[in-house]
């Protein structure tokens, strides 16, 4: 009999009072976890930030000196000038921080912990220790990496891809800790996001409340799930290479070394092997917000729900027969580099199904813009540009051409800015009255977003220009080159966007920080949502639910004509329902 | 003693793997720590097609029959897991204790014998990056009888076989708090969930050895 056995309920949600540090600071609650995940994420984000800002300038005036760049030691910035040692730090920290330990923690670790105890109706992860375990390294793997900047020789400067020679040996790159540290702990951060997919697999496969069959899930914990099976198996080839690739610097081993029998080459593929996947675990989480949210805001249920999820799973299984698209220039037979070609064009089909969807849920919709519904409106766009770029660039001969310019940065950005971090947006605005019990200022919060999306767009679009004008990818002072300096212009201009952009986050933050504290009380359910985190207090409590609740139907049923309201909640037991097999089984 | 779960009734819930979080957790987590091992696997197969010269002939440099010894002891390590998890089953505390024992010793055993290997292979000058200059193994390279460089021979040699150790280390370390545990009575032969986590983790390790001993020390 099944129900023997499943698990054995824990008890650790006994109502006792517990003490501040056990519930805020070493909590095992995955919604504090969440939130944990959340502040962590967003200070790094400003770091990563504040990098991309010293480098715009950099670019866009190079004549002048940074300003405040006084405070920096000599080390780095004399005299406020940028050393080219200390540029090639940043591009390298930008790159690492933003993908590790700011967008990823922020799509996986905190929503991935937030929403899918709440979504599929457990009273908390299937692991909660492990769960807090892997906050904790996470964090301690955020600090190793940011020491870089205060050791000798500075912070690791070979690009976030470290390619290997240039990164094998201390010689080279001229950075010696730093390096290390940034081997070290992309290791230590691989184990937290390890961990962590365990604990999610095993939560959605096993927790879900009775009636809550697969193809019931949201489609926000579908890409969660996927995005999850993607981590468990990506990340470790990362931590392998990264280990072998410290071996190098450290007791003297030759993976790398080409002057005695070691491959460069082979750190390019075990890179890209977990990359390709990673660049998928970065986009998947934020399809499945979006779909949620444009799911809510048009009152429709999501068109093609099926086809969404096996979207989503096809491009998992895609995104790992793709990487040999990054290395077409490193030397590959033209055959092999055709096959990765077409590979890499199959990938178009499953992404414009789920765009055509969106579109086709808001079509006709009684569509409410409210602040998450713009982010994710502009989620689609910017990925649709991100995206045919990408399809372009997949070809050998064009890519030949663009490789390592600034029309590669310009797709990264659409994709991972204009893409994962508008969902972001969205879905923190979305979820944020179920976090702290508050609704988040609707007009900071178009302020926010319309200055954002225009100065975004200013930012990022003209560096396609620059890169079809040949302007290199990490270069330090493009000046020095005759054939680049009709570009200075764009550059300049470039960089007045990105500081307006970074800017233009102020009123993010402020209400970020105000909504927490008078923010206008949020109800159960602002959104007139039908997920089962909306039938819970907000902020959700302890345990989330009351009583195991039952599930009756999908996610999506807006506007149905079976209810006076334009929503009909998961749970809500129409006259019609029958009771699902697993509810009835223990009675 | 019970575990404080089984007194209450199992919650309701949709049917997932019919199988107990624990068990279900480290099969995921298994299915990661293959990859891991595929990355320096596939690492070691990409140098060795790359540079077949650096490689010393089985036997020449690595002790096959000591190393073939402690393969056969990692085996008996398994047998005698399995022994306790029946022994469980059939609720026999007795049993358990003394098989936990057992395999703990074992398994403490082949990672003091791999440390012997290490120190044996270092001191005779086979380090992770080739040759020690100087060394008895330098001087028989010198004169023709092993190859010229074995840079990447050591480098992968001792990235496997150490993560592999590092593995085991890390399984006898979890094995003592599981016959910790054994010895004040926490198993039952309704919940000994530990005993079988901490065994299908111990299976795979072992499995993991068979695979590197046939490649690294037998081809």
């Amino acid at each position: 009999m099944a129900t023997t056995a499943l698990p054995l309920e824990k008890t650790t949600h006994a109502t006792h009072e517990m003490s501040f540090v056990r519930k805020y600071i070493f909590s095992t609650d995955h919604k504090i976890i969440g939130i944990q995940f959340l502040l962590m994420s967003f200070v790094f984000l400003l770091f990563g930030g504040l990098m991309a800002m010293m480098m715009r300038w950099q670019l866009g005036f190079p004549d002048q000196p940074l300003p405040a760049g006084q405070l920096l030691p000599e080390t780095m910035a004399p005299g406020g000038f940028l050393l080219p040692e200390f540029y090639n730090s940043l591009v390298t920290m930008h790159g690492t921080i933003m993908v590790f330990f700011a967008i990823m923690p922020l799509l996986v670790g905190v929503f991935g912990n937030f929403l899918i105890p709440l979504k599929i109706g457990a009273p908390d992860m299937a692991f909660p220790r492990l769960n807090m375990a892997s906050f904790w390294i996470a964090l301690t793997a955020g600090i190793l990496i940011m020491a870089g900047f205060f050791v000798e020789g500075g912070a690791a400067g070979a690009g976030w891809t470290s390619y290997a020679p240039l990164s094998a040996s201390p010689e080279w790159t001229g950075v010696v800790g730093g390096q290390q540290l940034w081997l070290v702990s992309l290791a230590v951060v691989g184990l937290a996001s390890i961990l962590g997919a365990t604990n999610y697999i095993t939560t959605v496969v096993n927790l879900r409340a009775p009636g809550m069959t697969w193809f019931r899930l949201p489609l926000s914990i579908w890409a969660l799930f996927v995005t999850a099976i993607l981590v468990l198996l990506a990340i470790p080839i990362l931590s392998g290479a990264a280990i072998m690739l410290f071996f190098d610097q450290t007791i003297g081993t030759h993976f790398f070394d080409p002057t005695d029998g070691g491959q460069p080459l082979m750190w390019q593929h075990l890179f890209w092997y977990f990359g390709h996947p990673e660049v998928y675990i970065l986009i998947l989480p934020a399809m499945g917000f979006v779909s949620d949210i444009i799911a809510n805001a048009s009152r429709k249920p999501v068109f093609g729900y099926h086809s969404m999820v096996y979207a989503l799973i096809s491009i998992a299984f895609l995104g790992w027969i793709v990487w040999g698209h990054h290395m077409f220039m490193s030397g590959m037979n033209p055959t092999l580099g055709m096959a990765f070609m077409m590979s890499t064009m199959i990938i178009a089909v499953p992404s414009a199904i789920k765009v055509f969807n969106w579109m086709g849920t808001m079509w006709r919709g009684n569509i409410m813009f409210h602040v998450p519904m713009l982010h994710s409106v502009a989620f689609v766009s910017m990925f649709v540009i991100g995206g045919l770029s990408g399809v372009f660039m997949a070809s050998p001969p064009v890519d030949i051409y663009f490789h390592d310019t600034y029309f590669i940065v310009a797709h990264l950005h659409y994709v991972l800015f204009g893409g994962s971090l508008f969902a972001i947006f969205g879905a923190v605005t979305f979820w944020y009255p179920k976090m702290f019990g508050k609704l988040m200022n609707p007009l900071l919060g178009k302020i926010h977003f319309w200055l954002t999306f225009v100065f975004y767009n200013l930012t990022f679009f003209p560096m396609h220009n620059l890169g079809v004008g040949g302007h290199m990818r990490r270069i330090y002072d493009p000046s020095q080159y005759e054939f680049l300096q009709p570009l200075a212009p764009l550059n300049t201009f470039i960089t007045v966007s990105a500081l307006l952009l970074f800017a233009a986050q102020i009123p993010f933050a402020v209400n970020f920080i105000m909504s927490w504290f008078n923010g206008e009380e949020a109800g159960e359910n602002p959104w007139n949502d039908n997920g089962l985190e909306w039938i819970v207090p907000s902020p959700a409590p302890h345990g989330n639910f009351a009583e195991v609740p039952i599930v009756y139907r999908g996610p999506y049923e807006f506007s149905s004509p079976l209810v006076e309201e334009d929503f009909l909640p998961q749970t809500r037991k129409l006259d019609s329902d029958t009771e699902p097999a697993a509810a009835s089984a223990a009675e | 003693m019970a575990h404080p779960a089984m007194m209450h009734p199992p919650a309701r819930r949709e049917i997932g793997a019919d199988v107990y979080n624990e068990k279900l957790g480290i099969w995921i987590f298994l299915g990661s720590e293959v990859m891991f091992f595929t990355a320096l696997i596939g690492a070691y197969i990409i140098v060795r097609f790359g540079s077949p010269e650096f490689w010393a002939l089985p036997n020449q440099i690595l002790n096959v029959p000591v190393t073939a010894i402690n393969t056969f002891l990692l085996i008996c390590s398994s047998v005698t897991m399995v022994k306790a998890f029946a022994s469980i089953q059939d609720g026999d505390q007795k049993k358990l204790q003394l098989y936990m024992v057992a395999t703990v010793i074992i398994g403490a055993a082949f990672v003091g014998v791999q440390a012997y290997e290490y120190t044996t292979l270092v001191h005779e000058g086979f380090l992770p990056s080739g040759y020690a200059a100087g060394s008895h193994l330098a001087e028989l390279a010198a004169r023709g009888e092993l190859p010229a460089s074995v840079s990447v021979y050591g480098s992968s040699f001792y990235t496997m076989t150490g993560f592999h150790g590092f593995h085991v280390s890390m399984g006898v370390v979890c094995m003592v708090f599981v016959t910790w545990k054994a010895f004040k009575g926490k198993y039952t032969k309704e919940d000994h969930r530990g005993v079988e986590v901490i065994g299908l983790y111990w299976h795979f390790v072992d499995l993991v050895w068979i695979i590197l001993f046939t490649i690294v020390y037998l081809v």
